[in-house]
Protein backbone atom coordinates (compact mmCIF):
# COMPACT_ATOMS: atom_id res chain seq x y z
CA UNK A 1 0.00 0.00 0.00
CA UNK A 2 1.55 3.44 -0.85
CA UNK A 3 1.70 6.17 1.71
CA UNK A 4 1.94 9.27 1.09
CA UNK A 5 3.60 12.38 3.66
CA UNK A 6 2.38 16.11 3.95
CA UNK A 7 2.74 18.92 6.15
CA UNK A 8 -0.10 19.77 8.91
CA UNK A 9 1.24 23.44 9.68
CA UNK A 10 4.98 23.73 10.97
CA UNK A 11 4.23 21.51 13.87
CA UNK A 12 2.82 17.78 12.38
CA UNK A 13 3.61 15.56 9.51
CA UNK A 14 0.29 13.68 7.96
CA UNK A 15 0.68 9.92 7.18
CA UNK A 16 -2.23 9.80 4.43
CA UNK A 17 -2.46 5.52 4.21
CA UNK A 18 -5.45 5.75 1.46
CA UNK A 19 -8.12 8.24 -0.20
CA UNK A 20 -11.56 5.99 0.87
CA UNK A 21 -12.79 4.89 3.81
CA UNK A 22 -12.30 1.02 3.65
CA UNK A 23 -11.61 -1.67 6.30
CA UNK A 24 -8.24 -2.08 5.12
CA UNK A 25 -7.00 1.55 5.18
CA UNK A 26 -8.54 1.35 8.67
CA UNK A 27 -6.32 -1.74 9.63
CA UNK A 28 -2.99 0.09 8.08
CA UNK A 29 -4.04 3.09 10.39
CA UNK A 30 -4.58 1.49 13.38
CA UNK A 31 -1.23 -0.55 12.93
CA UNK A 32 0.75 2.27 12.14
CA UNK A 33 -0.60 4.04 15.57
CA UNK A 34 0.19 0.94 17.43
CA UNK A 35 3.81 1.06 16.09
CA UNK A 36 4.10 4.79 17.16
CA UNK A 37 2.91 4.09 20.35
CA UNK A 38 4.87 1.14 20.90
CA UNK A 39 8.67 2.90 19.35
CA UNK A 40 7.88 6.39 19.51
CA UNK A 41 10.05 8.32 17.36
CA UNK A 42 11.80 10.49 20.01
CA UNK A 43 11.15 13.83 18.64
CA UNK A 44 7.05 12.62 18.45
CA UNK A 45 4.87 15.09 20.59
CA UNK A 46 1.62 12.48 20.05
CA UNK A 47 -0.14 10.87 17.22
CA UNK A 48 -3.59 11.19 15.85
CA UNK A 49 -5.18 8.89 14.38
CA UNK A 50 -8.42 9.33 11.66
CA UNK A 51 -10.14 7.16 9.02
CA UNK A 52 -7.34 7.29 6.53
CA UNK A 53 -4.32 9.71 8.13
CA UNK A 54 -2.32 9.39 11.10
CA UNK A 55 -0.95 13.07 12.11
CA UNK A 56 2.33 12.57 13.74
CA UNK A 57 2.90 15.83 15.93
CA UNK A 58 6.90 16.97 16.78
CA UNK A 59 8.58 19.95 17.98
CA UNK A 60 10.80 21.37 14.78
CA UNK A 61 13.59 22.17 17.26
CA UNK A 62 14.00 18.18 17.55
CA UNK A 63 13.69 17.41 14.11
CA UNK A 64 12.57 19.52 11.12
CA UNK A 65 9.56 18.25 8.38
CA UNK A 66 12.52 16.42 5.85
CA UNK A 67 13.74 14.28 8.88
CA UNK A 68 10.51 13.38 10.52
CA UNK A 69 9.22 12.27 7.33
CA UNK A 70 12.34 10.42 6.80
CA UNK A 71 12.49 8.93 9.58
CA UNK A 72 8.26 7.69 9.72
CA UNK A 73 8.91 6.53 5.93
CA UNK A 74 11.10 3.62 7.45
CA UNK A 75 9.04 3.59 10.28
CA UNK A 76 5.60 2.64 8.18
CA UNK A 77 7.64 -0.32 6.34
CA UNK A 78 7.61 -2.08 9.50
CA UNK A 79 3.64 -2.64 10.14
CA UNK A 80 3.81 -5.92 9.17
CA UNK A 81 5.52 -6.83 12.05
CA UNK A 82 2.24 -5.85 14.48
CA UNK A 83 -0.79 -7.98 14.91
CA UNK A 84 -4.38 -6.42 14.74
CA UNK A 85 -6.27 -5.58 17.81
CA UNK A 86 -9.04 -7.46 18.93
CA UNK A 87 -12.82 -5.61 18.74
CA UNK A 88 -15.37 -5.38 21.38
CA UNK A 89 -19.21 -4.80 21.11
CA UNK A 90 -20.76 -1.94 22.58
CA UNK A 91 -24.85 -1.67 22.70
CA UNK A 92 -25.53 2.26 22.89
CA UNK A 93 -28.82 2.73 23.72
CA UNK A 94 -30.90 6.18 21.88
CA UNK A 95 -33.84 7.90 22.28
CA UNK A 96 -34.85 9.36 18.83
CA UNK A 97 -36.38 12.77 17.61
CA UNK A 98 -38.41 15.31 19.54
CA UNK A 99 -36.08 17.38 21.57
CA UNK A 100 -33.37 15.14 21.23
CA UNK A 101 -33.48 14.82 17.59
CA UNK A 102 -34.03 18.26 16.31
CA UNK A 103 -33.03 17.10 12.85
CA UNK A 104 -34.47 13.62 12.51
CA UNK A 105 -37.18 15.09 10.44
CA UNK A 106 -34.96 16.72 7.65
CA UNK A 107 -32.83 13.69 7.91
CA UNK A 108 -36.42 12.18 6.70
CA UNK A 109 -37.76 14.58 4.61
CA UNK A 110 -34.26 14.46 3.02
CA UNK A 111 -33.93 10.83 2.11
CA UNK A 112 -37.96 10.47 1.25
CA UNK A 113 -38.48 8.45 3.94
CA UNK A 114 -40.76 8.82 7.63
CA UNK A 115 -38.41 9.07 10.99
CA UNK A 116 -39.65 6.01 12.12
CA UNK A 117 -37.78 4.81 8.77
CA UNK A 118 -34.75 6.18 9.69
CA UNK A 119 -34.86 4.91 13.33
CA UNK A 120 -35.48 1.59 11.66
CA UNK A 121 -32.47 1.78 9.34
CA UNK A 122 -30.02 3.27 12.19
CA UNK A 123 -30.66 0.79 14.70
CA UNK A 124 -30.19 -2.13 11.72
CA UNK A 125 -26.70 -1.14 11.35
CA UNK A 126 -23.98 -3.28 12.33
CA UNK A 127 -21.07 -0.15 12.74
CA UNK A 128 -17.07 0.07 13.43
CA UNK A 129 -15.37 2.99 15.57
CA UNK A 130 -12.96 4.37 12.96
CA UNK A 131 -11.22 7.04 15.11
CA UNK A 132 -11.67 9.07 18.44
CA UNK A 133 -11.56 12.53 17.02
CA UNK A 134 -13.12 16.16 17.34
CA UNK A 135 -14.21 15.76 21.09
CA UNK A 136 -13.18 13.56 24.03
CA UNK A 137 -14.79 10.53 23.15
CA UNK A 138 -16.41 11.40 20.02
CA UNK A 139 -16.81 7.91 18.17
CA UNK A 140 -16.47 8.49 14.39
CA UNK A 141 -18.52 5.28 13.15
CA UNK A 142 -18.77 3.58 9.95
CA UNK A 143 -21.06 1.40 8.51
CA UNK A 144 -23.67 3.66 8.51
CA UNK A 145 -26.22 2.90 5.49
CA UNK A 146 -26.47 5.61 2.59
CA UNK A 147 -30.64 5.25 2.64
CA UNK A 148 -29.93 7.64 5.97
CA UNK A 149 -27.21 9.96 4.68
CA UNK A 150 -27.85 13.67 5.29
CA UNK A 151 -25.08 16.86 4.63
CA UNK A 152 -23.56 18.46 7.24
CA UNK A 153 -25.25 21.96 7.87
CA UNK A 154 -23.79 24.72 6.01
CA UNK A 155 -22.97 27.04 9.28
CA UNK A 156 -21.76 24.69 12.21
CA UNK A 157 -24.49 25.29 15.52
CA UNK A 158 -22.85 26.62 18.50
CA UNK A 159 -24.10 24.59 20.98
CA UNK A 160 -24.69 21.18 20.66
CA UNK A 161 -25.96 19.29 24.14
CA UNK A 162 -24.01 16.56 25.55
CA UNK A 163 -24.34 12.64 24.30
CA UNK A 164 -26.69 13.75 21.38
CA UNK A 165 -26.72 11.17 18.37
CA UNK A 166 -25.86 12.87 14.88
CA UNK A 167 -25.70 11.97 11.31
CA UNK A 168 -23.15 14.01 8.63
CA UNK A 169 -22.51 12.77 5.15
CA UNK A 170 -22.56 8.98 5.04
CA UNK A 171 -21.16 8.90 9.07
CA UNK A 172 -22.82 8.86 12.20
CA UNK A 173 -21.31 9.58 15.58
CA UNK A 174 -22.33 10.97 18.97
CA UNK A 175 -21.40 14.55 20.68
CA UNK A 176 -19.78 13.12 24.48
CA UNK A 177 -19.78 16.77 25.71
CA UNK A 178 -21.40 20.12 24.95
CA UNK A 179 -20.05 21.46 21.85
CA UNK A 180 -20.60 23.40 18.62
CA UNK A 181 -20.92 21.17 15.55
CA UNK A 182 -22.06 21.02 12.07
CA UNK A 183 -24.09 17.24 12.40
CA UNK A 184 -27.91 16.57 12.02
CA UNK A 185 -29.12 15.48 15.23
CA UNK A 186 -31.39 12.62 15.25
CA UNK A 187 -31.45 11.53 18.70
CA UNK A 188 -29.65 11.26 22.61
CA UNK A 189 -28.13 8.66 24.53
CA UNK A 190 -28.24 8.34 28.28
CA UNK A 191 -24.48 6.76 28.21
CA UNK A 192 -21.70 8.87 29.30
CA UNK A 193 -18.62 8.65 26.50
CA UNK A 194 -16.11 10.81 28.25
CA UNK A 195 -14.49 9.59 31.53
CA UNK A 196 -11.75 11.78 32.69
CA UNK A 197 -11.41 9.78 35.64
CA UNK A 198 -10.43 6.50 34.13
CA UNK A 199 -6.58 5.87 32.65
CA UNK A 200 -8.20 5.84 29.23
CA UNK A 201 -10.73 8.30 29.48
CA UNK A 202 -12.96 7.26 26.40
CA UNK A 203 -15.85 4.58 26.14
CA UNK A 204 -15.19 3.83 22.90
CA UNK A 205 -12.32 3.06 21.11
CA UNK A 206 -11.04 2.58 17.01
CA UNK A 207 -11.72 -0.82 15.98
CA UNK A 208 -14.65 -1.41 18.55
CA UNK A 209 -18.00 -2.58 17.08
CA UNK A 210 -20.91 -0.56 18.28
CA UNK A 211 -25.13 -1.11 17.49
CA UNK A 212 -27.61 1.27 18.40
CA UNK A 213 -30.69 0.26 19.91
CA UNK A 214 -34.11 2.25 20.02
CA UNK A 215 -35.41 3.58 24.13
CA UNK A 216 -38.66 5.47 24.89
CA UNK A 217 -38.17 9.02 26.44
CA UNK A 218 -38.99 6.85 30.22
CA UNK A 219 -36.64 4.81 29.31
CA UNK A 220 -33.98 7.18 28.56
CA UNK A 221 -34.63 8.87 32.17
CA UNK A 222 -34.86 5.97 33.83
CA UNK A 223 -31.28 5.12 32.52
CA UNK A 224 -29.80 8.43 32.78
CA UNK A 225 -30.07 8.41 36.80
CA UNK A 226 -28.64 4.96 36.97
CA UNK A 227 -25.74 3.19 37.42
CA UNK A 228 -25.93 1.61 33.94
CA UNK A 229 -24.71 5.36 32.48
CA UNK A 230 -22.01 4.71 34.32
CA UNK A 231 -20.99 0.72 33.62
CA UNK A 232 -22.92 -0.27 30.20
CA UNK B 1 -3.63 32.36 47.91
CA UNK B 2 -5.20 34.41 45.41
CA UNK B 3 -8.51 35.57 46.49
CA UNK B 4 -10.93 36.57 43.62
CA UNK B 5 -12.74 39.67 44.82
CA UNK B 6 -14.27 40.26 40.93
CA UNK B 7 -14.55 37.30 38.32
CA UNK B 8 -14.16 39.63 35.21
CA UNK B 9 -15.06 38.49 31.54
CA UNK B 10 -13.43 34.72 31.85
CA UNK B 11 -10.25 34.30 33.98
CA UNK B 12 -8.85 30.59 33.71
CA UNK B 13 -6.07 28.92 35.31
CA UNK B 14 -3.72 27.97 32.05
CA UNK B 15 -0.53 26.04 31.14
CA UNK B 16 1.22 24.90 28.04
CA UNK B 17 -1.34 22.24 27.18
CA UNK B 18 -2.40 18.45 27.70
CA UNK B 19 -1.03 16.81 25.44
CA UNK B 20 -0.62 13.00 24.75
CA UNK B 21 -4.59 12.26 24.34
CA UNK B 22 -5.90 13.86 22.00
CA UNK B 23 -5.80 10.19 19.97
CA UNK B 24 -8.91 10.02 22.58
CA UNK B 25 -10.43 13.18 21.80
CA UNK B 26 -9.12 15.35 24.35
CA UNK B 27 -8.35 18.50 23.37
CA UNK B 28 -4.93 20.55 24.14
CA UNK B 29 -6.04 23.63 26.17
CA UNK B 30 -3.29 25.55 27.50
CA UNK B 31 -2.42 29.59 27.22
CA UNK B 32 -3.80 30.84 23.90
CA UNK B 33 -0.73 33.34 23.55
CA UNK B 34 1.90 30.72 24.40
CA UNK B 35 5.01 33.30 24.27
CA UNK B 36 3.18 35.91 27.17
CA UNK B 37 2.82 32.79 29.30
CA UNK B 38 6.05 31.39 29.06
CA UNK B 39 7.89 35.13 29.19
CA UNK B 40 5.45 35.79 32.55
CA UNK B 41 6.75 32.61 34.28
CA UNK B 42 10.43 33.37 33.25
CA UNK B 43 10.35 36.63 34.77
CA UNK B 44 9.00 35.11 37.68
CA UNK B 45 11.72 32.52 37.79
CA UNK B 46 8.80 29.72 37.22
CA UNK B 47 9.31 26.94 35.13
CA UNK B 48 7.61 27.54 31.77
CA UNK B 49 5.16 25.27 31.84
CA UNK B 50 3.83 27.02 35.25
CA UNK B 51 -0.01 27.29 35.92
CA UNK B 52 -0.90 31.14 34.87
CA UNK B 53 -4.41 32.86 34.65
CA UNK B 54 -5.70 33.84 31.43
CA UNK B 55 -7.43 36.76 31.99
CA UNK B 56 -9.48 37.89 28.87
CA UNK B 57 -10.87 41.45 28.14
CA UNK B 58 -12.29 42.41 31.06
CA UNK B 59 -10.10 41.73 34.06
CA UNK B 60 -10.61 40.63 37.29
CA UNK B 61 -9.77 41.85 40.47
CA UNK B 62 -7.70 39.89 42.57
CA UNK B 63 -6.26 40.03 46.26
CA UNK B 64 -2.78 38.57 47.21
CA UNK B 65 -2.48 37.15 50.46
CA UNK B 66 0.99 36.50 50.20
CA UNK B 67 4.34 38.76 49.91
CA UNK B 68 5.96 37.43 46.26
CA UNK B 69 6.20 38.35 42.90
CA UNK B 70 4.33 38.53 39.66
CA UNK B 71 4.48 39.24 36.07
CA UNK B 72 1.83 40.19 33.60
CA UNK B 73 2.63 39.53 30.30
CA UNK B 74 0.44 39.82 27.01
CA UNK B 75 -2.62 42.01 26.07
CA UNK B 76 -2.16 45.50 27.89
CA UNK B 77 -5.35 45.55 30.03
CA UNK B 78 -4.69 48.66 31.92
CA UNK B 79 -2.96 46.64 35.41
CA UNK B 80 -3.15 48.34 38.38
CA UNK B 81 -2.08 47.46 42.21
CA UNK B 82 -3.75 49.34 44.75
CA UNK B 83 -4.67 51.71 42.15
CA UNK B 84 -1.17 52.49 40.79
CA UNK B 85 -1.01 52.06 37.24
CA UNK B 86 2.08 49.23 36.56
CA UNK B 87 3.84 47.70 34.18
CA UNK B 88 3.84 44.28 31.78
CA UNK B 89 6.97 42.67 30.57
CA UNK B 90 8.91 42.71 34.01
CA UNK B 91 8.34 41.20 37.71
CA UNK B 92 6.49 43.29 40.26
CA UNK B 93 6.64 42.57 43.99
CA UNK B 94 3.48 42.26 45.65
CA UNK B 95 2.74 42.70 49.47
CA UNK B 96 0.62 41.04 50.96
CA UNK B 97 -3.34 42.29 51.39
CA UNK B 98 -2.61 43.84 47.44
CA UNK B 99 -5.24 44.11 44.92
CA UNK B 100 -4.61 43.70 41.19
CA UNK B 101 -7.29 45.47 39.36
CA UNK B 102 -7.73 46.19 35.22
CA UNK B 103 -9.20 48.83 32.91
CA UNK B 104 -9.66 49.49 29.62
CA UNK B 105 -7.77 46.98 27.40
CA UNK B 106 -4.98 49.10 25.14
CA UNK B 107 -3.33 46.41 23.43
CA UNK B 108 -4.57 42.63 22.40
CA UNK B 109 -7.01 40.95 24.74
CA UNK B 110 -5.27 37.91 26.95
CA UNK B 111 -2.87 38.92 29.83
CA UNK B 112 -1.04 36.17 31.40
CA UNK B 113 -0.50 36.97 35.22
CA UNK B 114 2.36 34.58 36.31
CA UNK B 115 2.99 33.81 40.51
CA UNK B 116 6.11 33.34 41.65
CA UNK B 117 6.51 29.90 42.81
CA UNK B 118 3.16 28.81 40.03
CA UNK B 119 -0.35 28.63 40.67
CA UNK B 120 -1.45 25.56 42.40
CA UNK B 121 -4.81 23.33 40.94
CA UNK B 122 -4.13 19.00 40.52
CA UNK B 123 -3.15 17.95 37.32
CA UNK B 124 -5.97 16.31 35.47
CA UNK B 125 -4.24 13.96 32.75
CA UNK B 126 -0.94 15.73 32.67
CA UNK B 127 -1.89 19.12 32.73
CA UNK B 128 -3.18 22.01 35.03
CA UNK B 129 -5.08 23.75 31.64
CA UNK B 130 -8.68 24.57 32.32
CA UNK B 131 -11.11 22.41 29.32
CA UNK B 132 -14.07 24.41 29.63
CA UNK B 133 -16.40 22.53 27.50
CA UNK B 134 -15.35 19.14 29.28
CA UNK B 135 -15.42 21.09 32.28
CA UNK B 136 -12.04 19.25 34.02
CA UNK B 137 -8.34 20.63 34.51
CA UNK B 138 -7.48 24.44 36.16
CA UNK B 139 -9.89 25.74 39.13
CA UNK B 140 -12.55 22.73 39.20
CA UNK B 141 -12.94 23.04 35.54
CA UNK B 142 -14.55 27.00 35.24
CA UNK B 143 -13.75 30.38 35.05
CA UNK B 144 -13.05 32.18 37.85
CA UNK B 145 -15.74 33.57 40.16
CA UNK B 146 -16.15 36.36 43.02
CA UNK B 147 -15.12 34.65 45.93
CA UNK B 148 -12.91 31.68 44.96
CA UNK B 149 -9.71 31.17 46.81
CA UNK B 150 -6.87 29.99 44.46
CA UNK B 151 -4.13 28.23 45.76
CA UNK B 152 -0.13 29.50 44.88
CA UNK B 153 3.20 26.95 45.53
CA UNK B 154 4.99 28.59 48.15
CA UNK B 155 7.86 31.13 47.35
CA UNK B 156 11.06 29.45 46.88
CA UNK B 157 13.66 31.04 49.94
CA UNK B 158 15.71 32.56 47.51
CA UNK B 159 13.05 34.42 45.93
CA UNK B 160 11.62 35.29 49.50
CA UNK B 161 15.24 37.44 50.17
CA UNK B 162 15.68 38.78 46.40
CA UNK B 163 11.80 39.84 47.61
CA UNK B 164 13.08 41.70 50.46
CA UNK B 165 15.82 43.73 48.59
CA UNK B 166 13.48 44.17 45.12
CA UNK B 167 10.57 46.03 47.34
CA UNK B 168 12.41 48.80 48.47
CA UNK B 169 13.36 49.86 44.64
CA UNK B 170 10.70 49.27 41.52
CA UNK B 171 12.69 47.39 39.24
CA UNK B 172 14.22 49.31 36.28
CA UNK B 173 13.85 46.86 33.27
CA UNK B 174 11.43 44.97 31.57
CA UNK B 175 11.31 42.12 27.99
CA UNK B 176 10.12 43.71 25.19
CA UNK B 177 6.42 43.20 23.86
CA UNK B 178 5.59 41.41 20.51
CA UNK B 179 4.17 43.53 17.74
CA UNK B 180 0.17 43.35 18.95
CA UNK B 181 -1.43 44.90 16.56
CA UNK B 182 -5.29 45.46 15.69
CA UNK B 183 -4.70 45.06 12.10
CA UNK B 184 -2.08 42.38 12.08
CA UNK B 185 -0.29 40.44 8.76
CA UNK B 186 -0.15 37.52 9.96
CA UNK B 187 2.25 34.47 7.89
CA UNK B 188 0.24 31.55 6.43
CA UNK B 189 1.16 28.23 5.09
CA UNK B 190 -0.75 26.44 2.23
CA UNK B 191 -3.19 23.97 4.39
CA UNK B 192 -3.41 20.50 3.08
CA UNK B 193 -6.50 21.39 1.44
CA UNK B 194 -5.62 24.53 -0.26
CA UNK B 195 -5.49 23.24 -4.08
CA UNK B 196 -9.33 22.32 -3.38
CA UNK B 197 -9.90 26.01 -3.10
CA UNK B 198 -11.27 27.53 -6.47
CA UNK B 199 -8.22 30.08 -8.15
CA UNK B 200 -10.27 32.95 -6.80
CA UNK B 201 -10.34 32.02 -3.59
CA UNK B 202 -6.59 30.74 -3.19
CA UNK B 203 -5.38 34.20 -4.55
CA UNK B 204 -8.28 35.81 -2.66
CA UNK B 205 -6.83 34.43 0.64
CA UNK B 206 -4.05 36.40 0.70
CA UNK B 207 -4.97 39.57 -0.84
CA UNK B 208 -8.18 40.51 1.11
CA UNK B 209 -8.82 41.76 4.82
CA UNK B 210 -10.83 39.32 6.96
CA UNK B 211 -12.74 40.98 10.30
CA UNK B 212 -12.82 38.65 13.71
CA UNK B 213 -16.63 37.80 14.12
CA UNK B 214 -18.56 37.99 17.30
CA UNK B 215 -18.72 34.15 17.44
CA UNK B 216 -15.09 33.66 18.72
CA UNK B 217 -13.64 32.27 21.53
CA UNK B 218 -11.06 29.90 22.79
CA UNK B 219 -11.94 27.42 20.39
CA UNK B 220 -11.58 29.10 16.74
CA UNK B 221 -11.92 32.90 15.73
CA UNK B 222 -14.67 32.75 12.93
CA UNK B 223 -13.41 35.52 9.80
CA UNK B 224 -15.59 37.37 7.79
CA UNK B 225 -14.17 39.32 4.66
CA UNK B 226 -14.48 37.76 1.25
CA UNK B 227 -16.22 34.58 0.91
CA UNK B 228 -14.06 31.10 -0.28
CA UNK B 229 -15.34 28.26 -1.74
CA UNK B 230 -14.11 25.47 -3.41
CA UNK B 231 -13.72 24.35 -6.93
CA UNK B 232 -16.17 21.11 -6.79
CA UNK B 233 -18.18 21.46 -3.59
CA UNK B 234 -17.62 18.59 -1.51
CA UNK B 235 -17.99 16.55 1.66
CA UNK B 236 -14.03 15.48 3.08
CA UNK B 237 -12.84 12.72 4.97
CA UNK B 238 -12.42 13.66 8.64
CA UNK B 239 -8.88 14.45 9.66
CA UNK B 240 -6.50 15.98 12.54
CA UNK B 241 -6.38 19.67 12.86
CA UNK B 242 -3.96 21.83 14.57
CA UNK B 243 -3.39 25.18 16.99
CA UNK B 244 -3.51 27.92 13.99
CA UNK B 245 -5.70 25.57 11.33
CA UNK B 246 -7.73 27.56 9.03
CA UNK B 247 -10.38 25.86 7.81
CA UNK B 248 -13.65 26.63 5.41
CA UNK B 249 -17.01 25.53 6.24
CA UNK B 250 -19.59 25.46 3.35
CA UNK B 251 -20.82 29.07 4.13
CA UNK B 252 -17.02 30.00 2.80
CA UNK B 253 -15.89 32.12 6.02
CA UNK B 254 -12.82 30.90 7.25
CA UNK B 255 -12.26 29.57 10.69
CA UNK B 256 -8.84 29.80 12.51
CA UNK B 257 -8.41 27.01 15.29
CA UNK B 258 -6.78 28.08 18.67
CA UNK B 259 -6.23 26.69 21.74
CA UNK B 260 -9.42 24.76 22.52
CA UNK B 261 -9.82 23.25 19.20
CA UNK B 262 -11.21 20.00 18.47
CA UNK B 263 -8.81 16.93 17.75
CA UNK B 264 -10.22 16.64 13.99
CA UNK B 265 -12.36 18.18 11.59
CA UNK B 266 -13.98 17.48 8.57
CA UNK B 267 -14.03 20.85 6.89
CA UNK B 268 -11.36 21.50 4.48
CA UNK B 269 -8.14 24.02 5.29
CA UNK B 270 -6.78 26.38 3.14
CA UNK B 271 -3.65 27.60 5.44
CA UNK B 272 -2.05 27.00 8.65
CA UNK B 273 -0.71 30.13 10.57
CA UNK B 274 2.89 29.66 11.48
CA UNK B 275 3.58 29.43 14.85
CA UNK B 276 5.12 32.14 15.94
CA UNK B 277 2.41 34.42 14.84
CA UNK B 278 -0.07 32.67 16.97
CA UNK B 279 0.29 35.14 19.73
CA UNK B 280 -0.19 37.65 17.26
CA UNK B 281 -4.11 36.12 16.20
CA UNK B 282 -4.73 35.06 19.76
CA UNK B 283 -4.73 38.64 20.84
CA UNK B 284 -7.51 40.12 18.17
CA UNK B 285 -10.94 41.18 19.64
CA UNK B 286 -13.95 40.91 17.66
CA UNK B 287 -13.98 43.68 15.02
CA UNK B 288 -10.07 43.65 14.47
CA UNK B 289 -8.67 42.97 11.32
CA UNK B 290 -5.98 40.86 9.86
CA UNK B 291 -4.74 39.89 6.75
CA UNK B 292 -2.71 36.50 6.07
CA UNK B 293 0.84 36.83 3.76
CA UNK B 294 1.96 33.22 2.47
CA UNK B 295 4.66 31.88 3.91
CA UNK B 296 7.18 28.28 3.35
CA UNK B 297 7.15 25.61 5.82
CA UNK B 298 11.05 25.94 5.65
CA UNK B 299 10.48 29.67 6.51
CA UNK B 300 8.30 29.14 9.37
CA UNK B 301 10.11 26.39 10.92
CA UNK B 302 13.43 28.76 10.77
CA UNK B 303 11.09 31.59 12.51
CA UNK B 304 10.29 29.11 15.48
CA UNK B 305 13.41 28.32 15.94
CA UNK B 306 14.80 31.81 15.65
CA UNK B 307 12.14 32.72 18.72
CA UNK B 308 13.01 29.63 20.55
CA UNK B 309 16.67 30.95 20.34
CA UNK B 310 15.31 34.22 21.51
CA UNK B 311 13.45 33.13 24.35
CA UNK B 312 16.40 30.95 25.72
CA UNK B 313 18.27 34.05 25.71
CA UNK B 314 15.93 36.11 27.42
CA UNK B 315 15.54 33.00 30.25
CA UNK B 316 19.30 33.61 30.47
CA UNK B 317 19.31 37.94 30.81
CA UNK B 318 16.45 37.56 33.39
CA UNK B 319 18.56 35.68 35.46
CA UNK B 320 21.31 37.88 35.25
CA UNK B 321 18.84 40.43 36.08
CA UNK B 322 17.81 38.44 39.28
CA UNK B 323 21.30 38.26 40.71
CA UNK B 324 21.68 41.39 41.35
CA UNK B 325 19.27 41.25 44.15
CA UNK B 326 20.80 38.44 45.79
Amino acid sequence: MDYSFSPLGDHAVVIEVGQEISEAVQAKVRTISQLLESRPPDWMVEAIPAFTTIAVFYNPLAAQYAAAVAELKELVQQTEEVTALKSRTVEIPVCYGGEFGPDLEFVAAHNGLTPEEVISIHTSGTYSVHMIGFAPGFPFIGGMSEKIAAPRRDSPRLRIPERTVGIAGKQTGVYPIETPGGWQLIGRTPLRLFRPEDEVPSLLRAGDKIVFKKITESEYHAWEGSRDAENP
Amino acid sequence: MLKILKSGLQTTVQDLGRYGFQKYGVIVSGAMDPYAHRLANLLVRNAENAATLEIALVGPAVQFDNDGFIALCGGDLSPKIDGKQVDLWRPIAVKKGSTLTFGAPKTGCRCYLAVSGGISVPEVMNSRSTYLRAEIGGFHGRALKMGDLVEVNPLPPEQLAAFYKAISKETDWQVLAPRYSAEPVIRMIRGRQYDLFDEQSKRRVFTEPFSVSANSDRMGYRLEGTLLSLKEPGELISEAVAFGSIQVPADGNPIVLLADRQTTGGYPKIGQVASVDLPLVSQLKPGNRLRFQEISLEEAQQLWMEQEQKIRQLKISIQLKWEEWK
